[in-house]
């Protein structure tokens, strides 16, 4: 899984050369074996390294305050989103969808890190929804479409239909 | 800039120590646990820090960096690899043991919980020389691990490794983090208090990664794979025999009594494919099972024809709402045909027993006083005689003096309206101005048959199948509480009202129709009682997709209920999401997308479009139509796939042993594919059980690609030239695919009925093939025994070319009309003319010139003979006629030129 989803990033960041990875320990978590320094390992810290590596560090944000935010989204994937149960996760959509009323990308107006890797977590619960639940995370699944349409993001995961006109305009008909 | 803390968690430690350690200048707010500073998290957290920007930080981990960043330290590899390992490792573990210690007093627990993050501390401490974690000097990844720790280690006998005791102590001994640490844990009550208030941020997580489908596969065990081969080796027996269809199919004691019904077509259009996958070719998947299955089942379906979109209709026509009727009723019936939707009984709703039927239900509601009286005001038109429906009243909007407002909504403010509201409301037919006149109506009186409705849905859903969709929007119905529904409507066409006071008036659709269920089943059998008042003996499907839910999980049942009369409620309802066409929806009046009466001019057999919907069926989320996906599906699954392993395995039998299937002897490999076999075949029996249509093809495409595998591992066409050991094994290959093909022909025959039957008449395959290994479990037989004879082989599938599909898609994709429509108004009628390319394309249809000419010079001629009736605002009647005649030769001309008809026009303004 994340694997996938490093050489997807690796693709987007058009890295010429695919890194070769292995996993740690039963959670599977992603070992960058490096042949200048010690092994890294975890998603955000080989995710944060390639984006250095594709000098795109703009892409973890422009100042202290949105380099702050960004890691904060992506803490917030590894650490809440990824594995929840299915209850955390009506919780998780719930709050993201209030975060997101007022902003295009996660760290406000610019697009990052941080919209890529939550876009690859929160995938596999968008497939899911059903459209009243897309419809109740509006701003998610319009965060949601964006990025998925964002060029070169998508690599490995199926699209989601997301229609554009409401279904249930007020909760049900 | 400000700083959110509160006493006691130990999440603020951190935060707090760099805060000094930096000297970053900052306000620092002591909150409460309950206090929520955050505005988009339910739950209150600390630390918060505040932005000057207004920005909330709510990491504790990105608050300690952000200090450090702006104090001129920016994140390394290193530092944020710590980081990461304390939030995803650390973090969960410490506060594991943390609860075990100061709540439950379980010290050796606690220790052991830390062992292996600790350990890996120590290792990692071990490899290098520096006095901290990155560097000689400190960084934020000390100060995090150390805050993350502290509320442990500062227990100095907790046990934990000596590199990282040094360290920890080289981090602890500075002020900073001593001041900050006392500061947040006063004692220990504080932190006890914190930790009893967040047991819920323990809640189990899952530590394994979600299982992906792909990763399903089986693993067999031995005992498994000799089960397998055993019951393969039995052959077919002589007990399973091929039950015979004779109507009328009733009840039957002893046996698993199947009524299914599919969501009734409204007979005003033609159904498009999103219709068809939604409704009627979903249940014709599951009753072909179930018949396969041996179970007694009877499938119901047929046209819905009353209401006021038929008389909207017939006006466009000129024809009268009969004659409408039985025009859709007949296309809807043939578009079944042509899909192989095998129906026990097509029916329709307008007949004398939807009249008896309805009337008796309203009667028995009507004395046990589950009907309501009320009066609505209404606008009557004096000229036409009658009540004017929403749409058919038009005047100025209320609220934004928009000219062309409809009696229910304005469409250029969109707010709702009240027909009563209009400002000089104008009959649509007659243009007369309509009066306003109170009409008294009947309700159905829901409120009082809540409690008996959800007492029913708690056993329905409880003991039977409904999906998660049809569960979620019934749920929220009664969530939000029932109320009265009104039932019956001023209008023409329709089941009549039977009592005195209601005689102008007729049932409203919703009530009416799924009585159409009862009524129909009464035409096909005099003894129809015995399917629907007899829940007993009687297990009810619904299909249909999800719009129609409410009205088949609440209302339907409400007005069965109250009737009183023990009927057959349903057990079992599946409901689909929607099928979008190519990321758009499919559209009547833009010309967009397939419809059901065009499937078969695209030159597509039958079999193919039942697969390819079937595969995209919108089981659990919305799915979309793509020509390009159709190919790709054809040609890969279909053609390269099963197609493929299929006609090998017939070919072989044909060119190695002349038709006759070779003696078998069964070495592990064999047995082990027919295990695997056997395996999905089991799992197509529980996922169809479930009615999980589209994961069960899943479970055919699987065995045919085992299949393949196992061929091309064995190379028979290779061991065929051999030695008699290699022609031996070739034989034995050759006759296990060629039985499991004959397994894939039983599998198919709900999805593509003719394919199934062409491979069972290729391989000339006992009649009770298919149902022997569909009944109970599933078993994977040998029932083309050695010396078996097979028949004709020949390739099933035909590739579908990119050309021939981007034809296809240019064909159907959005059409624009070619004429220039006069008003937005009339755009429904133009848009059923279709591009008239001369010469395009045509000259391999089988074409004749001389008409098409002729046509075409008719059809402009009437095209203008209606832009001038409309130019002049001549009686919309008149024009209705004229338009009419120009669709009527519109479609002529595209059969001479041998194009698929375009799509008949939209009915009145629905989108």
């Amino acid at each position: 899984m994340a694997l996938r989803e490093l050489s997807s990033l690796e693709r987007f960041l058009g890295l010429k050369k695919p890194n070769k990875y292995s996993t740690q320990g039963g959670k599977k978590v992603p070992v960058l074996q490096n042949n200048n320094g010690p092994a890294l390992i975890g998603l955000v810290t080989i995710a944060s390294h390639l984006v250095h590596e594709a000098k795109r560090a703009e892409l973890l944000g422009d100042s202290a305050e949105q380099r702050a935010v960004v890691q904060q989204w992506i803490e917030h994937r590894i650490t809440r989103l990824d594995n929840c149960s299915k209850e955390e996760v009506k919780v998780i959509l719930k709050e993201l969808n209030q975060y997101l009323e007022d902003k295009v990308y996660l760290a406000g107006n610019i697009f990052t890190l941080a919209d890529i890797l939550m876009y690859y977590g929160i995938h596999h619960i968008v497939v899911e929804l059903a459209i009243l639940e897309k419809e109740r995370y509006l701003n998610v699944t319009r965060w949601f479409d964006h990025i998925q349409h964002y060029p070169g993001i998508r690599h490995h995961l199926p699209p989601v239909v997301v229609l554009r006109n409401r279904v249930y305009p007020n909760g049900h008909h | 800039m400000k700083l959110y803390i509160s006493e006691g968690n130990p999440h603020c430690i951190k935060a707090l120590a760099v805060l000094e350690l930096t000297g970053v200048k900052c306000d620092i707010e002591v909150i409460s646990h309950e206090e929520k500073v955050v505005p988009h998290l339910s739950r209150p957290v600390s630390p918060v820090l505040l932005l000057p920007s207004g920005t909330h930080l709510f990491s504790p981990n990105s608050i300690c960096q952000y200090l450090y960043d702006v104090s001129g330290q920016a994140a390394t590899d290193a530092t944020s690899q710590w980081l990461e390992w304390e939030a995803t490792n650390l973090q969960p573990a410490v506060l594991q043991s943390l609860h075990m210690v100061a709540l439950q007093g379980k010290r050796v627990e606690a220790a052991a919980v830390m062992k292996e993050p600790l350990n890996w501390l120590e290792q990692s401490l071990s490899k290098r020389s520096t006095a901290f974690l990155t560097a000689e000097v400190m960084s934020v990844a000390d100060v995090v691990l150390w805050a993350a720790l502290y509320p442990l280690l500062s227990d100095t006998s907790f046990e934990a490794g000596e590199l990282v005791r040094c360290w920890f102590g080289r981090v602890d001994s500075l002020s900073a983090c001593r001041a900050a640490a006392h500061r947040i844990l006063q004692g220990n009550e504080a932190l006890k208090t914190f930790l009893q208030k967040h047991t819920a941020s323990l809640s189990p997580r899952r530590d394994a990664p979600a299982n992906t489908d792909a990763e399903d596969e089986c693993v067999m065990s031995v005992e498994e794979i000799e089960a397998a081969a055993q019951v393969w080796a039995e052959g077919l027996t002589a007990r399973s025999a091929v039950i015979e269809r004779k109507h009328p199919i009733l009840p039957q004691e002893g046996k698993r009594n199947v009524l299914l019904t599919s969501a009734l077509p409204y007979v005003n259009n033609v159904p498009h494919l999103g219709n068809i996958i939604g409704c009627v070719l979903s249940a014709d998947v599951f009753a072909r099972y179930g018949r396969l299955r041996g179970w007694n089942l009877l499938f119901v379906c047929g046209t819905d024809e009353y209401g006021t979109a038929t008389e909207n209709k017939a006006r466009e026509e000129g024809l009268t709402p009969q004659e409408i009727c039985d025009k859709y009723h007949t296309i809807h019936a043939s578009i079944y045909q042509w899909f192989q939707i095998d129906f026990d009984f097509f029916g329709r709703t307008t007949t004398e027993r939807q009249t008896e039927i309805a009337q008796d239900i309203f009667w028995r509601l009507h004395e046990r006083g589950f009907l309501l009286e009320d009066t609505v005001e209404q606008l009557r038109c004096e000229s036409c005689q009658r009540f004017l429906a929403d749409r058919f009243v038009e005047g100025v909007c209320p609220h934004c003096h928009y000219p062309e407002a409809r009696g229910d909504q304005c469409d250029k403010c969109g707010r709702l309206i009240n027909a009563v509201e209009l400002r000089n409301p104008q009959c649509k037919v007659c243009k007369e101005t309509p009066v306003i006149r109170s009409s008294k109506h009947l309700f159905l009186d829901l409120p009082k048959l809540e409690g008996e409705l959800e007492e029913w849905l708690d056993k329905s859903i409880g003991s039977g199948d409904w999906t998660a969709n049809a569960r979620h929007i019934t749920r929220s119905w009664l969530r939000d509480g029932l109320k009265p529904r009104c039932i019956t409507r001023d209008l023409r066409w329709g089941t009549p009202v039977p009592h005195q006071d209601f005689k102008d008036k007729v049932f409203y659709v919703w009530f009416d129709a799924p009585i159409g269920y009862l009524s129909i089943t009464a035409n096909y059998t005099d003894q129809w009682e015995k399917w629907w008042k007899n829940p007993q003996q009687v297990e009810l499907y619904n299909f249909m997709a999800k719009d129609n839910v409410p009205f088949h999980s609440v209302v339907f049942p409400c007005s069965l209920l109250g009737a009183q009369d023990n009927y057959t409620l349903v057990n079992n309802l599946i409901a689909t999401e929607y099928l979008n066409y190519e990321d758009t929806k499919f559209s009547k009046s833009r010309g967009v997308g397939v419809f059901g009466d065009m499937a078969k001019d695209t030159g597509i057999p039958s079999d193919v479009w039942r697969f390819y919907l079937l595969f995209l069926r919108p089981e659990a989320q919305d799915s979309a139509f793509s020509w390009a996906d159709m190919a790709i599906k054809n040609n890969s699954e279909l053609l390269n796939n099963l197609g493929n392993f299929i006609n090998r395995a017939g070919m072989f039998v044909s060119k190695f042993f002349d038709g006759c299937v070779p003696e078998m002897l069964l070495n592990e490999d064999d047995k082990r594919l027919i295990a695997q076999v056997c395996w999905e075949l089991k799992q197509y029996i529980t996922l169809l059980d479930k009615a999980r249509i589209r994961d069960a093809l899943k479970c055919i495409l699987n065995i045919s690609r085992h299949g393949n595998q196992y061929m091309q591992a064995n190379e028979p066409w290779k061991k065929i030239k051999g030695g008699d050991d290699d022609r031996q094994r070739a034989g034995t290959v050759t006759g296990v695919c060629v039985n499991v093909a004959c397994l894939l022909s039983a599998v198919l025959e709900p999805y593509m009925p003719t394919v199934s039957h062409t491979i069972r008449a290729q391989l000339q395959a006992p009649p009770t093939c298919a149902s022997a290994q569909l009944q109970g479990s599933g078993s994977f037989v040998c029932s083309l025994p050695a010396g078996h004879r097979i028949g004709t082989v020949s390739p099933l599938f035909q590739k579908l070319e990119n050309e021939q599909i981007e034809a296809l898609r240019k064909r159907f994709g959005g059409q624009q009309p070619e004429e220039e429509c006069v008003g937005a108004k009339t755009q429904s009628s133009c848009s059923a003319s279709v591009e008239t390319k001369p010469g395009a394309s045509q000259a391999d249809l089988n074409t004749d010139p001389e008409r098409v000419k002729h046509l075409t010079t008719l059809v402009a001629e009437q095209g203008d003979k209606v832009r001038a009736l409309k130019a002049q605002k001549v009686e919309k009647s008149v024009i209705g006629e004229e338009v009419a005649k120009l669709i009527e030769l519109k479609k002529q001309l595209c059969l001479a030129e041998g194009k698929s008809p375009a799509p008949a026009p939209p009915k009145g303004k629905k989108k």
